[in-house]
């Protein structure tokens, strides 16, 4: 018993000196700032006065932030199912396939292509900046990667599983649906997420063809950030800054509660 | 069966030229960067008429230059010092986060992956969210901690939050996760350290992972742009990547071969790092 507590304790111990640079470092970059940021979301930006919630009121009520909290969504809505389906259909057709490294290098190359120089390339053809041409350089930016990941996950299909139903006797579509599918349950958990992830970053895109105020379909929660941020209204940019982190807080854990059922 | 196994090798065939067609096209903006930075001042304006136009109509594009020339290049690499500057300032920026990153990274997603300790799930669910959260949400916190250490406009302010950013704690530990636990266990039994371990096993065995997040941080960091648009505000400091939108249509000749040099390391990168990249890939795949 007493061992077995000590050797706890120096598990611990061991953890915290590892991990302890990363979470001193996280703690003074982001999560003690971070609190400080949910103090002044109350706060009035000039005197310093409690303004209970009113910040998050003026933020709710503004203009700008609704279109731009509408388009992300919207955005997030279409072009992540998108990515998530398309990649997910080419990848099982690459499953059957031998000697695809060159397939994944060309649909990965653009993972590479810094922004700034593909946005060349975008303003040459997108120049009327619309929601459609930021799904489809989201898409071709992402596509490779999302491949990759679900190309990971069809690897680890017992193949058993796939030749027992064979042998029972289900055609190729029956496999698909009720052996294959089923199996990649866990890998839509790390898809959808990192998806998500890659899918803030459509922001520089949309930044550099469109600067600051870009066409009203592709003006997104970044840019209202950004311009609250030029303009020094830190007041509404605390309570946008917390609202947007709770909710993403509350979806991952609920994400992951349901995902790992 | 000889027809059949026929069939299903020329389906292959053809299957793997859809998707090769399909790469190509994918690809072909780089195609584009390039011809553009070989043409002179007459063949740009001609092909990116409708865009000074601001009209309708296409831009129209010639595959090879009708009079191919270096003239942007050596206008770029002889008479512009500003651009050495800029790609300097890339340079140290993403080799110095790089750096602090594995510093702090690789004991940190060792910490995840070998030791059982109760709470281990909360701070890794922190790290998660901390990953997700875009970088406008926490810009606000950032610019108070930097102005607070009177590090604003200087490169510090660029590198250090980036330092301790979460996503390639993730990455490493898929490739700690793939060692053999009894591996560490033995290593216990036979007395030898933790810190000795953690040399030997860790960085030893799981460079995989390691070499992965570099990959993937560098083509991340060569692609920075929002954290140094918000905290330098002297144009000198700037990357690259911030760099190059700021240079008018005017300048397009410039602009493709400024692209061009920025993409050559990227592309090197690419190359040479390919297999850790894709392990990279597969090592985000968070499974806690």
């Amino acid at each position: 018993m007493n061992k077995c507590n000590r050797n706890r304790r120096r598990e611990l111990g061991y953890f915290l000196l590892f991990i302890g640079m990363s979470l001193a470092g996280v703690s003074v970059f982001v999560l003690i700032p971070f609190a400080d940021v949910i103090r002044r979301s109350f706060m009035t930006v000039m005197s310093g006065e409690f303004a209970g919630l009113d910040n998050y009121r003026t933020v709710i009520g503004n203009q700008a932030f609704r279109l731009a909290v509408g388009n992300t969504l919207h955005f997030v809505g279409v072009a992540i199912p998108l990515l998530v389906v398309i990649s997910l259909a080419a990848a099982l057709v690459l499953s059957r396939i031998r000697d695809i490294r060159v397939i994944k290098s060309l649909y990965l190359f653009p993972m590479a292509l810094p922004t700034a120089t593909v946005v060349i390339v975008w303003r040459m053809f997108f120049y009327r900046q619309d929601f459609g041409s930021l799904v489809v350089s989201y898409l071709w930016k992402n596509t490779g990667y999302t491949i990759v990941l679900w190309l990971a996950g069809i690897a680890g299909i017992p193949n058993e599983l796939v030749e027992a139903a064979r042998v029972d006797g289900a055609n190729g579509l029956q496999c698909l649906l009720f052996v294959k599918l089923p199996c990649l349950k866990g890998s839509v958990y790390t898809i959808v997420i990192l998806s998500f992830l890659n899918s803030m970053k459509i922001y520089r895109e949309a930044y550099l063809v469109g600067g600051s105020y870009p066409g009203r379909d592709i003006y997104l929660l970044q840019h209202t950030f950004n311009n609250w941020y030029v303009n020094l209204e830190f007041d509404k940019m605390a309570a946008a800054s917390v609202m947007v982190a709770g909710v993403l807080f509350v979806f991952i854990l609920l994400f992951q509660h349901y995902s790992q059922r | 069966m000889g027809i059949k196994r026929f069939l299903r090798m020329a389906s292959e065939a053809v299957t793997k030229f859809i998707f090769i067609a399909a790469g190509i096209v994918i690809c072909a903006p780089v195609f584009l960067v390039v011809t553009g930075s070989v043409m002179g001042q007459g063949d740009l304006y001609e092909c990116l008429a409708p865009v000074f136009q601001q009209g309708t109509g296409f831009v129209s594009w010639k595959l090879i230059p009708q009079y191919p020339t270096v003239e942007n290049y050596i206008h770029l690499l002889f008479y512009s010092p500003e651009f050495f500057v800029l790609f300097w300032n890339s340079a140290k920026l993403v080799s110095l986060i790089l750096l602090g990153q594995m510093f702090v990274g690789v004991p940190a997603a060792w910490a995840f992956a070998t030791y059982r300790v109760r709470g281990k799930n909360v701070i890794f669910t922190i790290y998660v969210v901390l990953m997700l959260l875009p970088f406008q949400v926490t810009m606000l916190s950032s610019y108070l901690t930097l102005d607070s250490m009177s590090l604003l406009n200087t490169h510090w302010a660029v590198i250090l939050p980036a330092v301790f950013g979460t996503f390639p704690i993730f990455v490493i530990y898929g490739g700690f996760r793939s060692l053999p636990i009894a591996l560490i266990e033995a290593a216990r039994i036979d007395g030898a350290g933790e810190l000795r371990i953690f040399w030997l096993l860790g960085i030893g065995l799981g460079k995989g992972g390691i070499l992965s997040a570099l990959v993937l941080g560098f083509l991340e960091y060569w692609n920075m742009i929002e954290q140094p648009f918000a905290f330098l505000e002297d144009k000198t400091l700037w990357p690259l990547s911030l760099y190059l939108p700021e240079i008018s249509w005017t300048q397009a000749g410039s602009a493709f071969a400024a692209s061009v040099v920025m993409l050559v390391p990227a592309v090197f990168v690419f190359v040479m790092g390919q297999d850790y990249l894709e392990q990279g890939i597969v090592y985000s795949g968070l499974k806690g």
